[in-house]
Order: C-alpha cells, then structure tokens, then sequence
C-alpha cells in the first residue's frame, strides 16, 4: 500500500526493525528476572484462600523464628491505600483488616532461598471469619450485609455509576422507523503476556531505594511508592529493564511491587519477588466480565437516531482502572458514527474476584461488539447493505460528537471502501454457501487520553531529552515504557529522521528515574502520539543548533542551510556543506556536549459537565474488518480464514511495527471472540494457566490483508495516530457477523465456542427459521 | 537439604560438570546455577515454551526435564545456538522481518526454528506452525514468525 499523504521521510513511513531485535532474538535482552544483585533475598506472598474473610489474626511468629527467614510482613506496617486512579485508592500492598478475593495477599517473606521462603508462609496462622462471598455482580447493585469496601456507593458493592444523556433519547426512539436491541454477555480476559511480572528492589545504605520492575509505566510506579512507602520521590529510583509483554496488565501499580521495596527496608538486602504463572492469573486486571444492553434507532434511510445504552461490569475486588472503564463503555460506542442523541447508565459493581482492569483497547471492545452486531441487524432489517449503513452514518473529519469528542483526521470512510474492495464484499456477503460467510466490523479508538491520571504538579505528558557529545552518538532519554511494541525504535527513528543521521548514532537509554525525564508510560495508546511530538520537538532544538554551527563554518545564514543525510548543506547547492561531525565539533566548542529538550501536552478539549473528559484525546484510529468464516455445523467448530483489516493510523511510521501491531491484535481478539475466558465457579477461578485458559494456536491465526489508509493527521507527529490498541476493536464484530452470514445465528455471548455455535443452530432449525434470510 | 547430585554432560559444545540437587529442573539449572539467562521461564509447567532447549538436538521443555536426566547427553541453549559474533541465518530473519516484540517468547522460539530448519532445510507454512505449536507468542500473531522461518529457509542453501 503506499501512503495517502505526499510527503516522504528517509526513515519514517518505512519498515524499520526494532532496534533491540538482535539481543533479544539471542536472549541477551535483560528482564527483571534476569537481573541478581549481591546477597539478594527472595520475597513470597502468602494469597487468601478465601473470597471474602475478616482478618482477625496472623501468628508470624513461627515464620520469623525459622532460621533463613529475614523479614515477614503483614498489611498494618504500610497502610496507606493506593490505586492508580487518585480519585480511587482503595488497594493496600497487603491486606489490612479483610481478604477481598482468592489470591489477595495477606503476608510477605523474605528469605534466603526459595524453600525457605515458601516454608515460612506455611507457617503463618490465620485466623478468618468468613464473609459473604459477591461473585455476580448483580447481587451487588442493592445495598448489602458486607460491603465489599466502605466506599461502595450507598452500602451497595457499585463502585462506579455512570449516567449520562445528550439530546433526547426517548424523542429518538419515538420517531425511529426501526429498532434494534443486542443483550451482549462478556466473560473476563486476561493479558496473558509471556513474561510473569518481576520486581527486584533494593534499599541502600545512603538512603535510597532502587526498584526494577516489568512496568508499562514506571512513574505511575515511582509515585505510589513514594506514597504507600512515605518515602520523597528523589529518593527513590525506578528502573524498568525490558518487559516481556503488558497490554495492560502491569499498567497499574501493583501491590507486589511495593511489597517488594517494603521487604528489602526492612532487610536492607536487595530483594526479589518472582510470580509464578498462577499469580499472573490470579493478579489479572484483564478486561472486564461485562453484560450489556444496546438498543440503537435510525430512520427509514438508516441514519442513527439515537443509542441507549446500559452495561453491568464485574470489577473484581478493586477499583483499579474502573471508573475509566465504566465511562469508555458508553462514551466508546459512539465513533466512528454521528450519533445525536445518546443516554448511558453503566455501572461498575466489585466482586470478590480477582481484579478487573485495563486491556489492550480498554473499555472499547465489549461495548463494540454489541453495537456492531446491532448495526449488522438495522442493515438487514433495511435490506441495506452493511458497508452502505456504516457510510450513510460516519463521523465526518473536524466535526464533533455529541458528548463533544474533537474528531480532526479520520480516514473512515477509505477503511470501508478499502476493506470493501479488497475482501470481494460485493460478490460474497449473503451468497456464500451454508456455512460459509463474511462479516463486518468496525471501531475506533483513543490515540492517547488526552487526560493524565494525576494533575498535580502540571507537567507535560510526555518529555524528551537529548544529548550529544564529541562522539557523535545521540543518548535519548525519556520514560516512555518500551514492553514490545517498539517505541524505542520510533524514538530513534524521529531522532534519526530530524537530524539527518544514521540509525545507529542514536541511543534509546533504558528508563530510569534519576535520568528519564517523566513521560505516562505505555497504556491509552499514547506513546506514538505524545512521545513522538516531545521526540520531534527535541530533536528540532538540536538541530537548530548544529544548523547555525554550520552557519558560522560555511559562513551562510542558518536560513539557507538544510539538513541532507549524515550532513548539513546550503539549499539548493549541496555541494556546499559539512559533516555532521563538523558541525557538531563547532556546535560544542564552548559548551561542550549538546542537550536538547522536548516536551508534548495535549490541548484541554472535552465538554464542561461531569465526566466529559473521559474518552477525549488528540486524535482517534479508525477501523474496518471483514472476516471471512466457515463453520462445520456437526461440531460446531470454524475456522477464520482471512481478514481483511483497514486501518487508519494516520501515517505509520514504522510499516513494520503497525502491521506487527494489527497482527497481534487480530491474534488477540479472534482469542477473546473464539476461545479465552477465565471461567469462575461462584468467586474462584478455574482455569488460572495457559493450559486451561485457551489462546489461539498459530494454525488458528488466519491470513490478515493489512490496508493502511490513513491520510495525516494535523498534530501527529509526522501525521501518525496509535496503531496499538485499536486494531484490536473491530476483529470481534467482523467473526460475529461472519457466522450470522454463515449460519444465520446471532451470537451475542463471548466467547462463541463451538457448542454455542451448536446450539445456535439447533435452535433456528427448531425454531424454523432459515439462513440468510432466503 | 534434598540429596546433590553430580552431573556430566556438554553444554553448548563444552564438557560440564556441575553439582545439582536432585528435584531440580534443567530450567533452574541453566537459569540460576549456570547463569545462562537466555532461557526464559514464562509458566513452570511446559505451557508456553519460552524456556525450550535442545536435548541432543530435540527441542524440550527444560521447565519439565529433571536436570540429572541430562547426565551424559548434550544441551543446546539459545547462548548456543548465536554465532560468537553476529547472528545466526534465522536471528537475522527474525529481526528483518519484525518476529520479535517484546522478545520473551523469542529464545524459545529460535531454539525451536534452529532444530527445524536443521531437520527440514525447506519447511512449508504448515510445518512451520506444526513446529512452533509449543511456543506461545502473545505480541506478534505469529504471522511474521512463520514468515521469518519460512524466509530463511528459502534463503539459505537452495
């Protein structure tokens, strides 16, 4: 596919590969695990066994007496709650008082070897009074006989209520030539990263505290151990080796990271907790069990009227991200069509599981699923084809939704016609034999929350630092958190682009408190965006001054000087020049080693009445996917074959890295539609390995026809949006309406496994009803 | 403590001899007591194949293999099968053809690939996937897994 947009860039819209591949593809990248320090402990948790239990005491001291055992810990030494929304601290690194689910940790060892430390936990006495354990979330949405958290809204277990209503839903309906209703049911996702998380910490004699960790956003980190820990931020050091995967799932503080750093204070030995793969799972904060109910009218030509929208969200036992996803859940659904008027009420209920929280396309893709199958039903009950629909009803460029989002670039209406064309739409949708069909999905998502979480002290979302030094390599230092998608390699690369040099020359520096400037981190899809505009705006410094030192040794004013490959010259006669090198010597000859500085805020933008900040971002992805399915209606097993996936991203600015983005995606959405679920038995979870918790195999992954399509977007670095997140969205409603064309049954209860396809189809054979319509 | 055991064998073409406790895992035995962090441990129970070696040539589990078991035979690692200087033919492929992201899964998957191509020079999409079956990748798809193994078969000795 070639670019929208005339513009070319050496580097920049090719395919760039990352620059860490060669060490991790001979394993010599570090993680955490890989790191030992001299006399380093090993840290253990000590999980409840129970759903919900008051703590009424915990005899350590048999665990403290066993010789090798240098510290236990239990919840009252650091009491101080946390969480990562500040509106929302309700986590303590250990439980104080009550166990709210089946892995909660209740205590802490520190040992000096493994058996030692796994000794001592089987020595810790507890003593419990059971509570009621609140596996479903409707047993939680009326005032109950033991709240969950005190904070719970009026005695019930609702952590968040959202409501909102824009124009006039009721009118809407009233006067809509159709209705249709999709009563969605999402079991709970999981992250499943291949790298368990990690945290090794270590107390030092001059007072500080260093603490490495597999974190997708080391400040959020750094802050709540400054919290909980009552310890000054300066003090201490935050270090994130490479991580091996996150997608969400280590975007929050978690409570093992601060239990670590309080086991090596109290030790004063560097300390090292490891997760197993059970703790993993029992960790989650993976995409929330949710059931939704979507009704969406239009008119007799199929323009959207209005939606009402309601969702019931399971939270687990902490707020976490919560109130973020109670809110996306409604405000999501709307791009990438203009929807006027729009009436929400989601409510997100604790439970005594565990936590819920953010997952890759966090709070868009549950709600996406049920108003894509609802589109799929308006199209069909018009006779309308689902391509036409979707065109009749998107979101023109520079216009505003109705809960006033600023939409700038969207390149929505190439995705269809894109996805259209190449998947043969035309001759396949409702012709294909039984068993056989094409389906249509769509999204969009958040390129970057255009909120930071914490407001105080006012800073930029992200910021960049360059140095130069008579070498002539190029250290960049940010702490924007690479864990895979390859936002090192971006830095360098617009690093790179903007100076005019070699790859090689620049230095992506490991993230490290004392030296990176603060950037968010990766979650919300914001890293391409915010970190490539601070990236920009460094590197636009350094070179303004390394142009004028060529200025002075060509002696032509700065204006008439370009930057050309590994060189600076005069414009229009490129004869006339010098090295980088050369321009770099003079450029420091009075000051030494060049530094330059970056820095990226999002514009304030979002309406003025409560919550209208939730869902607002610089700029929005757009999406198009047609599956393509088949389905052996013996067993009820189907395969995808093909997907057609166009996207818009803006420019992308690594061809490698987006299509390596929008693949995993794929790969991660056909898991949550065909297959993944952490299946519960009342508040204990059943399936907590990856034997059990079913993620595609790779002859499962189907071929994927990448289009990107996207025209530049205005305040994009280079024009470039997220490719992140929101490839993810539109693969759950492609398969769904892929198998309505195949078998003519809806399903609208995730996952679809092969005994509800089944069912499905037994039940419209008893009921009569035919396929396609025909 | 559990009984030691002393054990023989070659790792990564040199003669080792090494004192290890009985229960322990060969996992455990590279990772921890070798120091040979290439190998990864994602689930301690030969369900997600980052921490596959060679065991006379075979790819294994090295999370499920009891250490002693390997007295006597020959244990590749991912150190093992990197060229003292620069990359192996399916490394390069790997990082040309962007099959590597967050990286975790990556030395398994090498591991696995080097046995393959050694076995079968040629493989077919098919018998690549059959191949990598056992390594779970959650970052790529394993689109362009296949296609980096697939890339280098095609490339090296036709």
């Amino acid at each position: 596919m070639t670019s929208a947009s005339p513009t070319t860039y050496r580097l920049l819209g090719g395919r760039i590969p990352y620059i860490e591949g060669p060490l991790k593809v001979t394993g010599r990248a570090e993680y955490t695990d890989d790191i030992q320090r001299p006399g380093m402990l090993v840290g253990r948790l000590l999980r409840s066994p129970w759903p919900h239990a008051r703590l009424r005491s915990i005899d350590t001291s048999a665990a403290r007496a066993l010789p090798g055992v240098f510290a236990v810990l239990t919840g009252e030494k650091y009491p101080t709650p946390f969480g990562v929304l500040p509106i929302t601290h309700d986590e303590t690194a250990i439980a104080v008082g009550k166990a709210r689910y089946i892995g909660d940790i209740i205590a802490a060892v520190a040992a000096a070897d493994e058996r030692t430390a796994e000794r001592a936990l089987s020595l810790i006495q507890v003593d419990v009074e059971p509570l009621p354990e609140y596996s479903d979330p409707r047993m939680g949405v009326t005032p109950v006989t033991e709240p969950i958290h005190a904070r719970g809204l009026l005695g019930s277990n609702i952590q968040k209520e959202v409501v909102q209503h824009f124009g006039n839903v009721d009118a809407a309906f009233a006067h809509a030539a159709h209705s249709v209703r999709v009563r969605g049911n999402f079991a709970g996702v999981t992250h499943a990263f291949t790298e368990p998380m990690a945290t090794i910490a270590e107390a030092t004699p001059d007072g500080r505290l260093t603490v490495w960790s597999a974190t997708q956003v080391p400040h959020y980190l750094h802050r709540a151990l400054s919290e909980v820990l009552g310890w000054p931020m300066h003090r201490i050091r935050v270090i994130k080796p490479e991580v091996g995967g996150g997608f969400g799932g280590k975007s929050d503080p978690l409570p093992h990271e601060i239990v670590c750093a309080a086991l090596s204070i109290e030790t004063g030995r560097p300390v090292k907790i490891l997760f197993d793969r059970e703790d993993v799972f029992y960790t989650n904060h993976g995409r929330h069990p949710t059931q939704n109910d979507v009704r969406i009218a239009a008119d007799a030509d199929g323009r959207i009227l209005g939606y009402d929208i309601e969702a019931l969200i399971d939270g687990g036992a902490w707020s976490s991200f919560g109130t973020v996803t109670t809110y996306y859940n409604g405000v999501l659904a709307m791009g990438p069509y203009r929807v006027p008027n729009f009436r929400y009420r989601g409510r997100r209920v604790y439970t005594t599981k565990p936590p819920s929280g953010a997952m890759r396309a966090h709070g868009g893709t549950n709600i996406r699923y049920s108003v894509e199958v609802a589109l799929d039903m308006l199209a069909e009950k018009l006779a309308l084809d689902p391509f036409e629909l979707r065109s009749r009803n998107a979101l023109p460029p520079n216009s505003k939704t109705v809960n006033e989002f600023r939409i700038t670039s969207t390149s929505f209406l190439k995705c269809l016609e894109a996805a259209r064309e190449k998947s043969g739409w035309d001759a396949k949708f409702r012709q294909l034999p039984y068993g056989r069909g094409v389906g249509l999905g769509c999204g969009f998502y958040i390129s970057g929350s255009n909120s930071p979480i914490h407001f105080t002290p006012k800073m930029p979302q992200s910021t960049v630092h360059l140095k130069v030094d008579m070498d002539g390599g190029i250290a960049v230092h940010s702490m924007q958190a690479d864990i895979g998608q390859g936002s090192n390699t971006l830095l360098a690369a617009i690093v790179a682009e903007v100076l005019g040099v070699d790859l090689d020359r620049v230095h992506v520096q490991r993230v490290d408190s004392d030296v990176s400037p603060v950037d968010l981190g990766s979650y919300s899809s914001r890293v391409t965006f915010m970190m490539g505009n601070a990236a920009r705006a460094a590197a636009e410094e350094l070179r303004a001054k390394l142009v004028a030192a060529a200025g002075s040794l060509l002696e032509r004013d700065p204006e008439t000087l370009e930057v050309a490959h590994e060189r600076i010259q005069e414009k229009g006669h490129p004869e006339h020049g010098v090295s980088f090198l050369e321009a770099l010597h003079r450029a420091m000859e009075s000051t030494g080693a060049l530094t330059a500085s970056g820095s990226y805020n999002s514009r304030p933008m979002g309406g003025a009445f409560k919550g209208a900040r939730a869902g607002t971002a610089p700029a929005y992805s757009f999406a198009a996917y047609v599956a393509e399915v088949e389905v052996d209606d013996e067993t009820g097993e189907y395969r995808v074959l093909k997907i057609w996936a166009a996207f818009d991203c803006g420019r992308a600015l690594n061809r490698l890295a987006v299509e390596g983005q929008i693949e995993g995606s794929i790969h991660m959405g056909l898991g949550q539609v065909m297959a993944e679920s952490m299946n519960y038995r009342g508040a204990r979870l059943f399936n907590p390995s990856l034997l059990e918790y079913k993620i595609p195999m790779p002859q499962q992954m189907p071929e994927v026809e990448i289009l990107l399509v996207g025209d530049d977007d205005p305040e994009g670095p280079f024009g470039a949006k997220e490719a992140g997140e929101g490839p993810l969205i539109a693969t759950l409603p492609a398969v769904g309406n892929a198998l309505y064309d195949a078998v003519g049954v809806r399903f609208t209860d995730l996952p679809i496994t092969p005994d509800k396809v089944l069912k499905g189809i037994d039940l419209r054979r008893h009921e009569g009803r035919s396929w396609k319509g025909r | 403590m559990p009984p030691l055991d002393l054990l023989r064998f070659r790792l990564n073409g040199q003669p080792v001899e090494v004192a290890c406790e009985s229960p322990r895992v060969l996992l455990d035995l590279v990772r921890e007591d070798l120091n040979l962090t290439g190998t990864k441990r994602g689930c301690d129970l030969g369900t997600c194949g980052c921490c596959t070696v060679l065991l006379d040539g075979r790819p294994t589990l090295s999370c499920l293999t009891l250490a002693r078991l390997v007295e006597g035979h020959e244990v590749t690692t991912i150190e093992g099968v990197t060229p003292p200087n620069g990359l192996s033919p399916v490394q390069r492929a790997f990082v040309e053809h962007g099959a590597t992201q967050c990286g975790f899964c990556t030395p398994g998957f090498v591991v696995t690939a080097t046995a393959l191509l050694r076995d079968v020079p040629h493989p077919s999409r098919a018998e690549i996937e059959r191949a990598i079956s056992g390594n779970l990748c959650r970052c790529t798809g394993y689109r362009k897994i296949v296609d980096a193994i697939e890339a280098t078969g095609r490339e090296t000795g036709r």
